[in-house]
């Protein structure tokens, strides 16, 4: 496989066109709300991302944005992976993509742990294309400090 | 290659750039030789940073292992040498672009020349430069004119001038093309009008600004002008005294010069009397514990040492350019443009951004492929070792009048082909297939 399809995966290129969570969502009555907007200033990239909480628990990620077919995967691959999940569970997930967005090519991806996030694997060789695929990550790491804020 | 005593570029008679002249010049680019991804090269990204020629950083080389020394400064042997090479830059590049000698200032890049008018105006403003500087003082009720056209280095500095001094800033518009709205230039710029800063040509579009209605403009209400020249002075024949401006900034890195090198054009009268941006060493006549007096331009403006390498360098290039000539590299990349244009507007699922084929402009060519966002379309072009830009470009109030967030950028310059465009559209092409958009 050619390093450009290592990057533009199938299941990335899935998620880009049928997005998981595009839309902001309103809160059910009893949960807290954390949103975060965040840019790629380099190519103009934004998201802003929702989550509402049940205690310790993601209800649901919701988010809306502009970017590249690598930005919106990864915010439709976090969605799923965050959605009823525990908030430490996720944070975990997360530590785990950093880890993996940071091994320029390295680390191959715990599709145990990643799931769908696994196949971002090839982009990590490409450093201009690292922000694009932790736009998402960073925005929903801010929301969730602000849900519980 | 070395400076001509007069523009080869004024004989109409000689033979247009064509394919096989360009070719022989990219050998003077061995960058060009490189292979990316498995591809060769093929450079379509000049509007952000042209290519070197090997004369010009061999120029700074020799200058380093030959002449390096402290200008203006010291009477030895070495620093009079320098002292020459870098006084005989100046005086090619001014000549380049029209100047006289001591209306061409340095700066580290057109950025550092739109800052510098702006901070000394600022100055002005805090009473600074005694009565000369007081015609640049800018206050409440004051306008500053820019376009909805420009890179963000000649509206944010205006942006600021106005924060500090409490002029009020106005642009005006484009429409959806990114055509200037000039029909409402005459309402826009007024009486109050102090200054109007407007680019030469479009860093995104490429089109070429009508520098004379403006110019014309501004004279009647006695405004200043400043063009950003920055994708016109590598492109096209530029003569600051035929346009009629006060003030033109350029970058060195855009027009085969090195890296860290630019200059500031003004008219001799305006740039004497305005009071300085950086000061320190090299731009005094006396200092006491209490203040100095400044030189008179361009060394006013000169603080500090400076880039005498890259200004050799600079000199180099502009030798280059002249030896080629600035109109058949104008009619070669308005060759080379057009074809990008009607073959990009021919590809399904590509539209061209700006006004189509018929208006002229230099070889810049930004698009949208339907369904592909520019960053991928930009990854798509490197995997077969094409170099665009991808993004707003600086210029992101005009992407949002054009409706778009970015846009991906092909630009020329005077050693790309007929086969380089030809291969950026055969790519373009193949874009919507790979990532799976229909048709």
């Amino acid at each position: 496989m050619s390093e450009l399809d290592q990057l533009y995966q199938q299941i990335i290129l899935d998620h880009a066109k049928a997005r998981k969570g595009d839309g902001l969502l309103e809160g059910a009555p009893g949960t807290q709300t954390g949103e975060s907007m965040q840019h790629n200033p380099v190519c103009g990239d934004q998201i802003r991302l929702r989550v509402h909480m049940e205690g310790s628990i993601i209800k649901d990620v919701s988010w809306e944005g502009d970017g590249c077919s690598i930005s919106m995967a990864s915010a439709s691959v976090l969605t799923e992976l965050a959605s009823g999940h525990e908030r430490e569970e996720f944070l975990n997930v997360l530590g785990e993509f950093r880890e993996l967005m940071r091994s320029r090519g390295t680390m191959a991806g715990d599709e145990e742990i990643l799931e769908d996030a696994a196949a971002f694997a090839g982009v990590s060789k490409f450093p201009a294309r690292v922000k694009c695929a932790m736009l998402a990550w960073v925005a929903a790491e801010a929301a969730l400090l602000a849900a519980n804020s | 290659m070395t400076s001509s005593a007069t523009h080869p570029n004024h004989d109409d008679s000689i033979q247009p750039i064509n394919d096989i002249e360009a070719s022989r010049l990219r050998a003077d680019f061995p960058i060009l030789e490189r292979t990316i991804n498995g591809s060769a090269l093929i450079y379509l990204d000049s509007g952000a940073t042209s290519q070197k020629p090997t004369c010009v950083y061999e120029a700074e080389q020799q200058y380093y292992e030959t002449f390096n020394a402290a200008v203006h400064r010291g009477a030895h042997s070495l620093s009079v040498e320098a002292t020459d090479i870098f006084e005989q830059a100046r005086s090619t590049v001014a000549r380049f672009i029209g100047a006289k000698d001591n209306e061409l200032v340095w700066t580290s890049n057109a950025t550092e020349a739109l800052n510098l008018i702006t901070y000394s105006f600022a100055n002005a403003s805090a009473g600074l430069g005694g009565e000369a500087a007081r015609q640049f003082a800018l206050g409440p009720g004051d306008e500053i004119v820019v376009t909805e056209l420009e890179h963000h280095a000649n509206l944010i500095p205006w942006q600021e001038l106005a924060f500090r001094t409490g002029a009020t800033l106005k642009y005006i518009p484009v429409d959806e093309h990114g055509v200037l709205r000039m029909e409402l230039a005459g309402e826009i710029i007024t009486e109050r009008t102090r200054i109007l800063a407007f680019t030469h040509v479009s860093n995104v579009l490429g089109t070429i600004t009508e520098v004379p209605k403006l110019v014309a403009l501004a004279a009647t209400v006695g405004a200043l002008t400043v063009l950003d020249g920055c994708q016109s002075v590598p492109h096209l024949p530029v003569d600051v005294k035929a346009l009629g401006i006060d003030f033109m900034a350029f970058s060195g890195h855009k027009m085969l010069g090195p890296t860290g090198i630019g200059g500031l054009y003004g008219r001799a009268e305006l740039l004497d009397a305005m009071p300085p941006f950086l000061t320190g060493g090299s731009m005094i006549t006396s200092v006491t514990m209490e203040k100095a007096e400044y030189l008179p331009s361009p060394m006013r403006f000169e603080a500090g040492t400076q880039r005498i390498a890259q200004a050799h360098g600079l000199a180099t290039a502009v030798g280059y350019l002249d030896e080629v000539g600035m109109n058949r590299i104008e009619a070669w990349e308005e060759h080379l443009g057009q074809r990008m244009i009607s073959g990009l507007q021919s590809i399904d699922g590509v539209t061209l951004l700006g006004p189509g084929t018929g208006v002229t402009r230099i070889g810049t060519a930004p698009f949208a492929v339907q369904g592909v966002h520019p960053h991928d379309v930009g990854q798509f072009l490197d995997a077969r070792g094409i170099a665009v830009r991808v993004g707003h470009h600086c210029a992101q109030p005009l992407h949002r009048a054009l409706g778009v967030n970015s846009s991906t950028r092909a630009s020329t310059y005077l050693y790309n082909t007929t086969s380089d465009i030809d291969a950026l559209l055969n790519a373009v092409a193949d874009v919507r297939g790979y990532f799976g958009v229909s048709s």
